[in-house]
């Protein structure tokens, strides 16, 4: 900018545009020398192959001289006819105060920051020297060159799904199997200055400080406590400490805020063979619930028995010898009543004994002759 | 614009000569950098050593100078590094075999001997790497394959990173941690192995659940028998007489009521139920 300034204001003078102040004191020169030679103009066309480069420079000469309007102006000179145009009173020109008013605005743009509730800001000066760190709020820091401001979400959870995709990550546990686990890091930056200068990479350095406490915390323990989830609160919360401690080590200022463990299952091969365990838990299950069922019918049935026989016995007390008849020829009566019978009333005779079988088997077989 | 050229030629070329000179001996150092001088290829000096006790901002990071043409600057990370070493097949010391994936994190703490030794942080890793493989394999070599699982871990981690730090320090780096990202059996008959005996083990688990399972239940019958036995004893013990009376007729109705069986009677006239039969009395 220092720099600038005198070729700013001596442009501004001859012409309008810093940028092209080398072209424009050219073009002061040329016209002037060249002037001479517009009249030359008309006498070059039949020479035109010889004389185009020199002609055509011409050209351009004439058409800067015309003034503001010319096409040449307008469209190389950018903003030039808009500072040329209206003239200060007192015929100064508009440039210097364009000038200052750009930068006021660059400095105001640059030196004033609004910080996000949730953000941190690294302020370093020109060359990268760490300045200072800013919270929240509106801040305000030197223009840009000489201090820039690096503005970055320290609040915001971030999150690191290990494995990354649908993959198998097999553990070996402490018993030696092996469990196939994916879990989610969460975390945030805690100081931004310790996290953009400490560490060459940051997020690969949080995977792997992660990786290292899993993997750690799943070999002290049984594939059981593991896969039964009732090791899952120790693990995440031993996996937590042991990657903030190493974080920490590397002051990479990285906040763990938790770990959470997505799955725990066996490793695909020998899926069914867990599942064969589960289902012989329900096996043993409907096996212990059948013997159950028996049990609760087989004391039913006592009990009843027992029941029917102490009603019976309190008759057969009040009663026995009556009791006792009724009884029996109530059996007999029915016993008999459904059965065939023969009566053998003559000692010494010795029963034919199929006859009535014989006789049953003729009926059988008349009706069946019908 | 003319009169400026004519009456400030020598001050701007001069401006412009300075300028450029400055261009050449500016270097610019952020916080997380240091920087080696070098004249003639040999380092000289340093800028923005790390040191741990700097806090950010005190340090010689920013705008630095050196001499142009004859000295040269060249930026070395200030961060920590990461060396990562490729899969490596390990013998354990009861002859298991493990694949383990371990990394190191170091930082460049003299860059001036790491630039005459290395020359850069990436010739510093591809030094340390085939190192760290070797101790690596040594350390864990001695230890059994339960020992790495667990608790003896840190402890030959520990080792291996003061090993590895020892040699670390000729390139002007500290290793400050060398840690085991994983530790798998490797693919194959190891790992085919393991599933075996895991299915094995599981097999046992469910055959062993069934077997309790009938065990139970067993014992759950039995009981219930042995109680039916005391409610019927109890029941029936109160008059065994009668009971064996009032148990016959059961009998005899369920035995012989059953109406499908064929059963003949052939009753002699003696017969206790025909003993009214012939009118006696």
């Amino acid at each position: 900018m220092a720099g600038k300034s005198p070729w700013g204001s001596g442009g501004g003078k001859g012409s309008n545009d810093e940028g092209s102040g080398g072209d424009d004191s050219t073009s002061g020169d040329v016209p002037s020398s060249e002037g001479s030679k517009g009249p030359r103009n008309p006498w070059l066309p039949p020479g035109k192959d010889r004389g185009e480069p020199r002609r055509s420079a011409s050209i351009e000469d004439i058409f800067k001289n015309r003034g503001p309007e010319g096409p040449r102006r307008t469209g190389g000179g950018g903003k030039g006819p808009n500072f040329r145009l209206p003239e200060r009173p007192g015929g100064k020109s508009w440039f210097p105060l364009a000038l200052g008013g750009l930068a006021a605005v660059w400095i105001l743009t640059t030196s004033v920051h609004q910080v996000a509730p949730a953000e941190q800001a690294l302020v370093s000066w020109i060359g990268g020297k760490y300045s200072r760190t800013m919270d929240s709020g509106f801040q305000v820091t030197l223009p840009y060159p000489i201090q820039s401001v690096d503005k970055e979400n320290v609040q915001e959870i971030r999150s690191e799904k290990i494995p990354a995709g649908d993959t198998q990550k097999l553990i070996l546990t402490g018993d030696q199997n092996l469990v196939d686990l994916s879990y989610l890091i969460r975390w945030n930056i805690g100081d931004l200055a310790l996290f953009r200068y400490r560490l060459a990479d940051p997020i690969e350095t949080v995977r792997e400080a992660a990786e290292t406490a899993m993997r750690q915390s799943v070999a002290e323990l049984e594939l059981d406590t593991v896969l039964s989830g009732e090791g899952r609160a120790e693990i995440e919360q031993n996996v937590r400490e042991r990657m903030q401690a190493i974080l920490d080590a590397y002051q990479a200022g990285i906040v763990v805020q938790g770990i959470e463990i997505d799955k725990t299952d066996p490793p695909e091969t020998v899926v069914d063979a867990f599942k064969d365990v589960s289902a012989a838990e329900q096996d043993a299950q409907a096996e212990l619930n059948r013997a159950r069922r028996y049990a609760q019918q087989l004391l039913a049935r006592a009990q009843g028995d027992a029941a029917a026989f102490d009603k019976i016995y309190a008759e057969y007390r009040l009663a026995p010898d009556v009791t006792r008849r009724r009884l029996y020829y109530e059996t007999m009566e029915s016993v008999l009543r459904e059965t065939d019978k023969t009566v053998i009333e003559a000692d010494g005779v010795t029963p034919y004994l199929p006859l009535p079988e014989v006789q049953r088997r003729n009926r059988a077989s008349q009706a069946e002759g019908q | 614009m003319d009169s400026i050229w004519q009456n400030y030629k020598l001050p701007i070329i001069a401006i412009i000569v300075l300028a450029i000179l400055a261009a050449m001996s500016i270097v610019f150092v952020g916080e997380d950098e240091q920087a080696v001088v070098l004249q003639g290829g040999e380092p000289v000096k340093t800028i923005n050593k790390f040191n741990p006790d700097e806090p950010f901002g005190a340090t010689n990071a920013g705008i630095q100078w050196h001499l142009p043409l004859v000295q040269r600057v060249q930026i070395v990370d200030r961060r920590i590094l990461d060396l990562d070493m490729e899969r490596q097949q390990v013998l354990t010391s009861d002859q298991q075999r493990l694949q383990v994936d371990a990394y190191a994190r170091f930082r460049i703490i003299d860059p001036i001997e790491m630039v005459r030794n290395a020359r850069t942080e990436g010739n510093v890793a591809n030094q340390l790497a085939p190192i760290l493989t070797s101790v690596l394999r040594q350390e864990l070599g001695r230890r059994t394959f339960a020992s790495l699982l667990t608790a003896e871990r840190g402890n030959a981690m520990t080792n291996i990173r003061d090993i590895l730090d020892r040699q670390a320090r000729q390139y002007g780096a500290q290793v400050l941690d060398v840690r085991i990202k994983r530790a798998d059996l490797p693919d194959g008959t190891p790992l085919e192995a393991a599933f075996t005996r895991m299915q094995s083990d599981r097999q046992e688990e469910a055959e062993t659940i069934r077997a309790q399972g009938r065990r139970d239940a067993q014992i759950i019958r039995a009981e219930a028998e042995g109680q039916a036995a005391r409610i019927y004893a109890t029941a029936y013990g109160k008059d065994p007489d009668f009971y064996d009376f009032y148990r016959a007729m059961q009998s005899y109705r369920t035995t012989f009521q059953n109406s499908e069986s064929e059963s003949s009677f052939i009753l002699s006239p003696d017969n206790e139920y025909l003993n009214q039969f012939r009118g006696r009395r």
